[in-house]
């Protein structure tokens, strides 16, 4: 007898035993309805509840719709409040655009996101030359509800859609001796105004070790709130590393390259004493010239209210903290 | 030169002075207006914490062109106006002072200590502070009096010292991004109006 398990992935023997999708859709109106209060307060709750389980983040109807299956990766889904998509999209670090923070929602719109491909190279057997739309459908995509912390002392909770960046690691083999992978965003003066400037040695390179960057968590991202990602937020395609500092997680990717020297980072380079190469986020060590005990959650506490905690691994410990066992995070920041 | 006339008398005119007080104050109301009608993007408090700085350091640019203006323009009666906008200035240092204490460290006074102690650019800030504290504290006539005219111009020089300060306290602030445009604007102005007075007090040694 074959027993079917949730491994097998979505089988069904006979067509009839797929339910129908306006039936199934029907379902998914009928638990929104109830989120929005029309069964009552605590069933409003459970629904709403259920509703982002399902990955069913309300679109915020701006971009292409992208959705994404809710996550499986232990770790991958907070229950947390989402930040608003208008705060998400027009606090931005991204320097191509700008150093202040509402420069890239200005300027971002320049950027040429398509054709856009992918170079993948470096220590793997085999490297390629990917298209975004090889990359959107080298694995399913996934929503993926992450703690954003910032180096500079604030926060967000934002629904990626994507995939285990792992999942292209798989694909491409690294060689025995890739360590490190480095990402590489574009870096085009024409259509990014603040290439050039003084800042930043351009293009802005970031990396991760090879443990790291095959950790499920790591998450190579399409899309936010459902729908494609914005320009300001990192388009076509970025990277997602929950449990560092935001900096860490390159947006815009043109190369992926695996090494076996640790990747020159472009805020490593800047100032290496105020930014590590492992930037993890980590309460009890600070900044040079701030503290990073706590953080302000935007868009969520109060004016007056006090900041949160920071947590250690920004709240991963459990998933990630093993991939530092031994090694003193006070000195190897 | 009737124009120059004119605009002189213009100067000497009784609504000058609230009229300033009023414009000075625009900042403050606009800040406050949109605060509560929430026009200040993602991260209010630190969109107050670094306007409240901004026009700390605008109004000091303001009081130290005053004496340039008034000895250039041959204007004396903007003299009148410097103790009131030298006191704008300490009312922006203490928004200023307030935002930091409140939204970045929720009233804890240990903290603050604690962050004074540790962060070289909050400590040239709160220095600078603390120097127009006691400008403040000896802006009115009783204290003149008291101190007598030489002491007291002798202490209200600090303001220069305050003016390098609140300058490294916001280069030192910029440096992270490597973002010197804007400081190096307030720089230029702030040297160019420094400046002006050490080239006229040699020339004044001189002809002594």
């Amino acid at each position: 007898m074959r027993i079917n398990t949730s491994r097998d992935g979505f089988l069904h023997p006979l067509a009839s035993g797929i339910t129908p999708q306006t039936v199934y859709e029907e379902r998914r109106d009928l638990i929104k309805l109830m989120a929005g209060g029309v069964a009552g307060a605590a069933m409003a709750s459970w629904a709403s509840r259920v509703a982002l389980a399902q990955g069913a983040t309300t679109r915020p109807g701006k971009l292409a719709a992208l959705a994404g299956a809710k996550s499986g990766v232990s770790g991958a889904v907070t229950m947390e409040k989402l930040t608003e998509y208008k705060d998400v999209t027009s606090y931005n670090n991204f320097y191509e655009f700008g150093t202040d923070k509402a420069d890239p929602a200005q300027n971002a719109h320049t950027l040429v996101t398509s054709p856009w491909t992918v170079e993948v190279e470096g220590l793997v057997k085999k490297p390629a030359r990917y298209t975004l739309e090889d990359l959107l459908k080298l694995s399913a995509q996934e929503e993926r509800i992450y703690r954003l912390r910032c180096v500079e002392g604030w926060s967000m909770v934002i629904p990626w859609v994507g995939y285990s960046l792992r999942e292209l690691i798989r694909k491409v083999e690294p060689l025995g001796n890739a360590k490190y992978v480095e990402f590489v965003s574009q870096a085009d003066p024409k259509t990014m105004p603040f290439v050039g400037s003084r800042v930043l040695d351009w293009p802005y390179v970031e990396g991760l070790r090879l443990d790291e960057a095959m950790h499920p968590l790591t998450l190579l991202s399409f899309g936010m709130y459902g729908e494609v990602l914005p320009k300001q937020n990192g388009a076509p395609v970025r990277l997602v590393v929950p449990w560092k500092y935001g900096f860490k997680s390159g947006k815009s990717l043109v190369k992926i390259r695996f090494t076996e020297k640790q990747p020159a980072t472009a805020w490593n380079k800047a100032a290496a004493n105020e930014y590590g190469f492992y930037s993890n986020v980590n309460p009890e060590v600070d900044h040079p010239r701030w503290s990073q005990a706590t953080e302000r959650r935007i868009g969520e506490d109060g004016l007056f209210a006090k900041k949160r905690k920071t947590l250690m691994f920004n709240g991963y410990e459990a998933q990630v903290g093993q991939l530092y066992a031994g090694m003193d995070l006070k000195k190897l920041i | 030169m009737l124009a120059a006339q004119r605009a002189r008398a213009l100067m000497l005119h009784g609504a000058v002075k609230p009229v300033l007080f009023g414009m000075l104050l625009l900042p403050f109301f606009w800040l406050l207006y949109a605060t509560l009608t929430n026009q200040l993007g993602a991260n209010p408090a630190e969109a107050l914490i670094r306007a409240s700085g901004d026009w700390t350091l605008r109004a000091l640019c303001l009081v130290l062109a005053l004496t340039p203006l008034r000895v250039l323009t041959a204007t004396p009666a903007l003299g009148r106006l410097r103790r009131m906008s030298g006191l704008f200035v300490y009312f922006y240092a203490v928004l200023h002072l307030l935002s930091y204490s409140g939204f970045d460290m929720g009233f804890e006074l240990a903290d603050i200590a604690k962050d004074i102690a540790k962060r070289p650019f909050i400590l040239v800030g709160f220095s600078a502070f603390v120097l127009l504290t006691l400008l403040a504290a000896t802006s009115f006539n009783r204290a003149i009096r008291w101190l007598g005219g030489k002491r007291w111009q002798g202490l209200h020089r600090l303001v220069y010292v305050v003016s390098g300060l609140a300058m490294l306290h916001f280069f030192w602030m910029r440096a992270a991004k490597h973002n010197y445009a804007e400081v190096l604007v307030y720089a230029a102005i702030l040297a160019s109006l420094l400046g002006w007075r050490v080239i006229r007090f040699v020339k004044q040694r001189r002809s002594r």
